[in-house]
Formats: C-alpha cells, sequence, structure tokens
C-alpha cells in the first residue's frame, strides 16, 4: 500500500489508458471523437476532438443573402431545422422592424412545437438504443414518421423543410393540416404511454440513469448547458419563457422543470416537454387566423448596418444568432450559438468517474446533435 | 425394424447391429461416432439457421417490422443467404495480433457449446450420451467457452475487444455461480445428475410442478443467470454494441464472426434445453399423476415435439426480453449476481433439501 502511495504522479497515470470512442462510433451519433481516458471501466477524463463535420456554415452565410442563408441553417441541427429557419427570419423581421401577420406566427410557432416533438422522438429513440433497448428504436421513429408526413405535405419536404423565409413562410398551410395535426396528438398521447412503459419505468433504466452524470444548476449555467439539459438541473432557462417570441406570450403552458441534476432528470424533462408541445399546439391549431402567410417585402432585403442578435429556443436549448451588417444584402459576419457546443463542453465535467457505460448514457441525455457541434 | 417416434432405442439398436453385423465391433464403433458427429453438425446448422432467423422474425414482431421477408417464402431463405455471404467474405487478419489465439478463439466457444449439447436428451432414446453426471458435465463444458472469449478479446490487438472480454469473464464466472447452483435445487430434488433419469422422475408431473415455489424460483433464477452465461440481452455486455461497438467479436470477419454469431444462438438453445429438460420435463409430455386418459392422450404427442415446443418457449421468452430490457451496466450486473440471486439461491437450495428430507414434494 504504502508503495503505491509514494509513487509519483506520472506512473500512477501510467495505468490508464485511452481509447477513441468515434469518429465512427456507434453512441455519438455522428463524427464526434471523444478521447476518453480510462481506468479500468472508470473514465478518468475525457477530451472531445470536433470539427469531422465542419462545413464552414458560419463563413458560407456571409456570402450569401438572408432568403438564401436560410437553406444554411436547416444543416446546423437538421433535427429542429424549422426552429433554426424561425431564428433567421425573426432576426431578418427585427432588424427590418416587420410586423408578420397573425396567421404567419400561429403556423410558425406550431411547426416550433412539431419539430420539438420530432426531435424528442427520435433522441428518445436512440436514448433507448445507446442504453441497449433497441425496441426503443422503432417506437420512436414510427411515431415521429406522422410528423415527417404532416411536413412533407405542406412543406414539400420531410427533413430540411427551409418553410420560413423572411417575412413569413413558403407557402400557405396544406388543407388537410389541422387534420393530420389533430390525428397526430391524438395518436401519439395513447403511444407516448408505451414510452414510459417501455422505458421510463423499467427498473434497470432507472438505476442506469438515476445519480448518474451529476449535473448542478451552478455548473449548468457556468457551462451554458441549456434547454432540456439545464432544465433537469433546475435552472430556468426556456426562452419561449423568458423573451416570448411569436405566439409563445400568449399560449398557456409549462416550463417543465426537474431538480434531480442527473440523467434520469434530464430524461424526464424531455418526456414532458412532449406533453407540453402537444398542449401548445393543441390550443393553436384551432384557431389559426385567415390571413396572408406574408409580410410584403422588398425584393432584396437589406439589413441595416449594425449587430443584432436573435434567439430562440430550439429543441437542445438555447440557439442565438448574431449578425453584424454593414448594409449590404450579405452579412458582414454571422455567428450561431448552438446549443450542442455548449452542452458538449459539459460533458467531460459530469463524466468523470463514471463508468464507459455511464459516459454513453450521459451523452445521449445531453441529445447532441454533432453537426450543430460543428456548424 | 421397428421405427418409432415415440421411442428411438429399438432404431438405434437396429442400426448399432446393422453395422456390426457388416463391419469388426471397432469399426462399427468409429462409424457411429462419424455418423453421430455428423448429425450434430447438421442439426446445429439447422438450428442455428432457424434461430437467427427466429429472432428477426420475433424482434421484428417487438418492433413493429415485418422483418425478413424478401428471400424465399416469409424470408426463410434470409438467414441461408446471410450465412452465404459470411462465408465468401474475406478473413481480416489484425496487425500485431497474436495470430494462433485470434484463430483458435472462435472454435473454443463453438466447440465448448458443441459438447455441451451432446448430452441433451432430445428425445426417448435419442440421446448421444448419457452420463451418470450429465448436469456436471454440462456445466463443465459450457463454461469452456468463456476462455473462448477471453482469448478473442485479449489477441485482438482492441482495446474494446479487451474491455468486452473481461467484462464477460467477470459476468460468466459469477453468473455460473448461479447457474450451478439453481441447478443443484433440481438435483437434490431429482437425486441424481443423470439427463435420462431427470426426465423419466417427471413421469409423473415436471419438476417446476413437483418441487414447489423452490423449484419456481431456481427456474426464474436460471433463467436469468443463464441469459448472462450466454451473453444475451440485457446481459450483453461483452458485446455491448453502443458502448465498444461490438465488444470481443469487433476484429472478427467473415466464418469466424458468424462462429462466435452461430454459438451465441447455440448456447441460447442449449440453455434453453437444460432448463426444458431439468425444469419442465424436457421430451416428457404434460401428466398428471391419477389422470390416466388425460395422460394416455398427452402421451400421442411425439416426445421431440414436447421437447422442441418446451425449448422454443424458453428460447421465445429470453428474445422477448432481449428486446425489451435496457442493458446493465458491469457494477450492476454484479450487484445483482452476489448480493441477489446468489443469497436466494443459497437458501433455495436449503428450503429444497428441507422439503425433500420432509416429503412435502409431490
Amino acid at each position: 500500500m504504502k508503495e503505491i502511495i509514494n509513487l509519483p504522479v506520472s506512473k500512477i497515470e501510467e495505468e490508464e489508458y485511452h481509447i477513441n470512442m468515434g469518429p465512427q462510433h456507434p453512441s455519438t451519433h455522428g463524427v464526434l471523437r471523444l478521447v476518453v481516458s480510462l481506468q479500468g471501466e472508470m473514465v478518468k477524463s475525457l477530451k472531445p476532438h470536433c470539427g469531422y463535420i465542419h462545413r464552414g456554415i458560419e463563413k458560407m452565410c456571409e456570402k450569401d443573402t438572408y432568403p438564401q442563408l436560410i437553406h444554411l441553417t436547416d444543416r446546423i441541427d437538421y433535427l429542429s431545422a424549422h426552429i433554426n429557419n424561425h431564428a433567421v427570419c425573426l432576426l431578418v423581421e427585427k432588424a427590418l422592424e416587420i410586423e408578420v401577420p397573425e396567421r404567419v406566427k400561429y403556423i410558425r410557432t406550431i411547426m416550433d412545437e412539431l419539430a420539438r416533438i420530432q426531435s424528442h422522438q427520435l433522441w428518445w429513440s436512440s436514448f433507448g438504443m445507446d442504453l441497449g433497448g433497441l425496441t426503443c428504436f422503432f417506437y420512436g421513429l414510427r411515431d415521429r414518421e406522422m410528423i415527417l408526413d404532416i411536413w412533407e405535405e405542406t412543406t414539400g419536404s420531410r427533413f430540411l423543410q427551409s418553410y420560413n423565409c423572411p417575412g413569413g413562410v413558403m407557402q400557405d398551410l396544406h388543407p388537410n393540416f389541422q387534420k393530420r395535426v389533430h390525428a397526430f396528438i391524438k395518436t401519439f398521447k395513447k403511444k407516448i404511454k408505451d414510452y414510459d412503459r417501455i422505458l421510463s419505468g423499467n427498473v434497470i433504466f432507472e438505476q442506469r440513469s438515476q445519480g448518474v452524470g451529476m449535473l448542478s444548476k451552478e455548473d449548468a449555467i457556468s457551462y451554458g448547458v441549456t434547454g432540456p439539459s439545464g432544465r433537469g438541473s433546475g435552472w430556468s432557462c426556456d426562452i419561449r419563457k423568458n423573451e416570448p417570441y411569436s405566439m409563445y406570450g400568449q399560449v398557456q403552458f409549462n416550463e417543465v422543470l426537474r431538480y434531480g441534476c442527473d440523467t434520469y432528470s434530464r430524461y424526464m424533462v424531455r418526456m414532458q416537454e412532449m406533453h407540453e408541445s402537444m398542449n401548445i399546439i393543441e390550443q393553436l391549431i384551432d384557431n389559426i387566423p385567415a390571413g396572408d402567410y406574408s409580410a410584403k417585402m422588398k425584393a432584396v432585403i437589406k439589413l441595416p448596418a449594425g449587430e443584432y442578435y436573435q434567439k430562440v429556443e430550439s429543441a437542445r436549448g438555447e440557439l442565438g444568432l448574431y449578425v453584424v451588417s454593414d448594409g449590404n444584402k450579405t452579412p458582414y459576419r454571422m455567428k450561431f450559438r448552438t446549443p450542442s457546443f455548449s452542452n458538449l463542453s459539459v460533458l467531460d465535467h459530469i463524466s468523470r468517474g463514471m463508468k464507459i457505460a455511464d459516459l454513453v448514457a450521459i451523452g445521449a441525455s445531453l441529445d447532441l446533435v454533432i453537426p450543430d457541434i460543428d456548424r | 425394424m421397428t421405427f418409432n417416434i415415440y421411442d428411438f432405442t429399438s432404431f438405434n439398436q437396429w442400426i448399432d447391429k446393422g453395422l456390426n453385423s457388416i463391419m469388426s465391433p471397432t469399426w462399427a464403433l468409429v462409424t457411429e461416432w462419424v455418423i453421430i458427429g455428423v448429425v450434430f453438425l447438421l442439426f446445429y446448422a439447422v438450428v442455428g439457421l432457424f434461430l437467427v432467423y427466429a429472432e428477426r422474425k420475433v424482434c421484428a414482431f417487438m418492433q413493429n417490422r415485418v422483418g425478413p421477408n424478401r428471400v424465399g417464402p416469409y424470408g426463410i431463405f434470409q438467414t441461408i443467404a446471410d450465412f452465404i455471404k459470411l462465408l465468401m467474405k474475406e478473413l481480416v487478419y489484425i496487425k500485431d495480433s497474436d495470430k494462433l489465439l485470434f484463430n483458435i478463439a472462435p472454435f473454443i466457444v463453438i466447440i465448448a457449446s458443441f459438447m455441451a449439447l451432446s448430452a441433451v436428451p432430445f428425445a426417448k432414446g435419442l440421446h448421444a450420451i448419457d452420463f451418470d453426471i450429465g448436469i456436471l458435465y454440462v456445466i463443465a463444458v459450457s463454461s469452456l467457452g468463456v476462455v473462448g472469449i477471453l482469448l478473442a478479446g485479449w489477441s485482438s490487438n482492441n482495446k474494446y475487444s479487451l474491455i468486452g472480454a473481461i467484462r464477460s469473464g467477470a459476468q460468466i464466472v459469477s453468473y455460473e455461480l448461479s447457474v450451478g447452483l439453481s441447478l443443484l435445487t433440481i438435483i437434490v430434488l431429482a437425486g441424481t445428475m443423470q439427463f435420462s433419469e431427470i426426465v423419466e422422475m417427471q413421469r409423473n408431473g415436471w419438476f417446476i410442478f413437483k418441487g414447489h415455489i423452490p423449484a419456481v424460483i431456481a427456474f426464474v433464477i436460471f433463467l436469468i443467470a443463464s441469459t448472462a452465461e450466454t451473453n444475451r440481452g440485457p446481459f450483453d455486455l461483452a458485446e455491448a454494441e453502443s458502448e465498444l461497438t461490438a465488444g470481443f467479436h469487433t476484429e472478427y470477419s467473415g466464418i469466424k464472426f458468424a462462429f462466435f454469431f452461430l454459438a451465441e444462438y447455440m448456447n441460447m438453445f442449449l440453455v434453453a434445453s437444460i432448463a426444458a429438460t431439468v425444469f419442465w420435463g424436457g421430451w416428457m409430455p404434460f401428466h398428471i399423476s391419477g389422470w390416466e386418459g388425460f395422460n394416455h392422450i398427452m402421451d400421442y404427442i411425439p416426445p421431440f415435439v414436447w421437447y422442441v415446443g418446451k425449448t422454443g418457449f424458453i428460447i421465445w421468452l429470453m428474445m422477448l426480453f432481449k428486446w425489451t430490457f435496457p442493458r446493465l451496466r458491469i457494477d450492476q450486473l454484479l450487484t445483482l449476481e452476489w448480493k441477489y440471486l446468489l443469497p436466494i439461491n443459497l437458501v433455495n437450495i436449503l428450503v429444497m433439501a428441507f422439503l425433500v428430507l420432509m416429503h412435502w414434494h409431490f
């Protein structure tokens, strides 16, 4: 025993070994590389290496006009593509001081919430898969399909819609839209009980997730862990509630907060958020006012010189959009504050001392989307 | 010759007599060995292919999918097509891997399950070897498989493989205890380790009914522990797809991977067979002592059908919980064994011994 204590630090570190989790690994959900330093099964530290899917979207935005760069924002966080588009539109409308029609606000809010639900569905699917419950994956994807069908009908695209444009939306809602959204909500309210039955209430799942990856509220704030991950630590960071945009100021919904700070809390926040999103949609879907689906816009959109910031609540957290304009039709500089990037930064902190299996669960509970990290 | 699907003894004797009449006894014995070997290999392949197909269909059923349905009617040739594909794939050799151990490992795994299967009674008289220590033999031989897994992980020169192998070492060695002790509970009741006698003793009631609650507890423990021993979900930590990519067989390709794959299914078949034989009467039809008419009707169903039905049911159970539960963590896995299953098992044996002493069993 004495010999071990007297060993120099460098000798002890030799007990560690490194494994590369990624760039190709089943549970990183993309090309993220984590250099994990292990002692046995225990994670001593880890170092994320980003950039494998860096496409230079911020730089590409500098040579695109505002209506064009909306299509690039789809590709940042492809699971909340609609919300990303929404952020750009809000920013442009704020800068030009355009008031969009009420109908547009309704449409955008409903679409945002549909995007949030489908993103959480896919997260739930992959969360189950990461923990070894492969059946979850198919349940989630099955129900997500209904939302994709709704989108396909109205926006013409299933995944990367680019449905928003400055001033409104590309085209009016499909006549079937309301009917299908109602059908979806009716079905999904039944199906989400299955989700709870197969995963949430499972003893193995509770053991795997409770007390794993403790992220205190202070850490969440200092690392900037926003979205459901931050709210799982009891940090009230929902932008829909704190700085309402579109219709969020006028609908009744609860900000889902959990105080457990662990993987289980982050899981439950997302499960509860799906209910809240359905609640929001139900309030709006029958009251969509008639009117134009877009405000009158000039052919060439030029933002007045200056700096603009717009943040929205994406499915993963706070999506910030910072634009410096020099009065041209393209932005001088564009910067995205993406939620996954900040959420990834806390992974090292909360997974130290955990097992490899826990690291996978924690990574899944942060709901990382790799293109959102690398941009 | 009288071929009788209810009793294969006379059929076997007929083959034995026939061989002895045309060649010397030594050669007759050698020929019999070869015949048994070939029959087992064929059986092995057929069962393996069928189980892979069955697993795909069961998991598709669980997951709202259709499963294989393109190759042949209902996709029944899908696994054969896959097997041919695996046969033709390149065998990748890993740099700096231990070539000898790397090549031996899949064979050790598959030989272990092959050897263990030889002691299982499939029907009356359909029994390759009938040891008087059958259960001990099966436990001993089936635990050899872990050597293959450890070697595979060690020789692959891959850290994921090594972690998987070490996990599986800890797991199988631990759960071996529970498997052994739960079988011991039934040995206490039966008073013999010979499979044929164990089956014969269940003529008027299967052990799971005869042994009251201790037998049920032993069966549940056996089911959990044997699932862990075969490295299947939710105890598939050695593979742990989402953590270790593919665990101990990450670096294997082609037919060597197929061996691991096949061995997993054969082990599942083996433990299901043992469970069916020891707890559910093996090929013995369902009998209730006293109900002669009912027993007589049950006897009309051939023993092999009973055996396949019971084994199939247990395999189906194992598949269902593989596709339902998330995976355990390694420390939770060991906690389950050493803190829960093992103490329960030890108490269970005492209870069973007490029952047998007091003649409270049926």
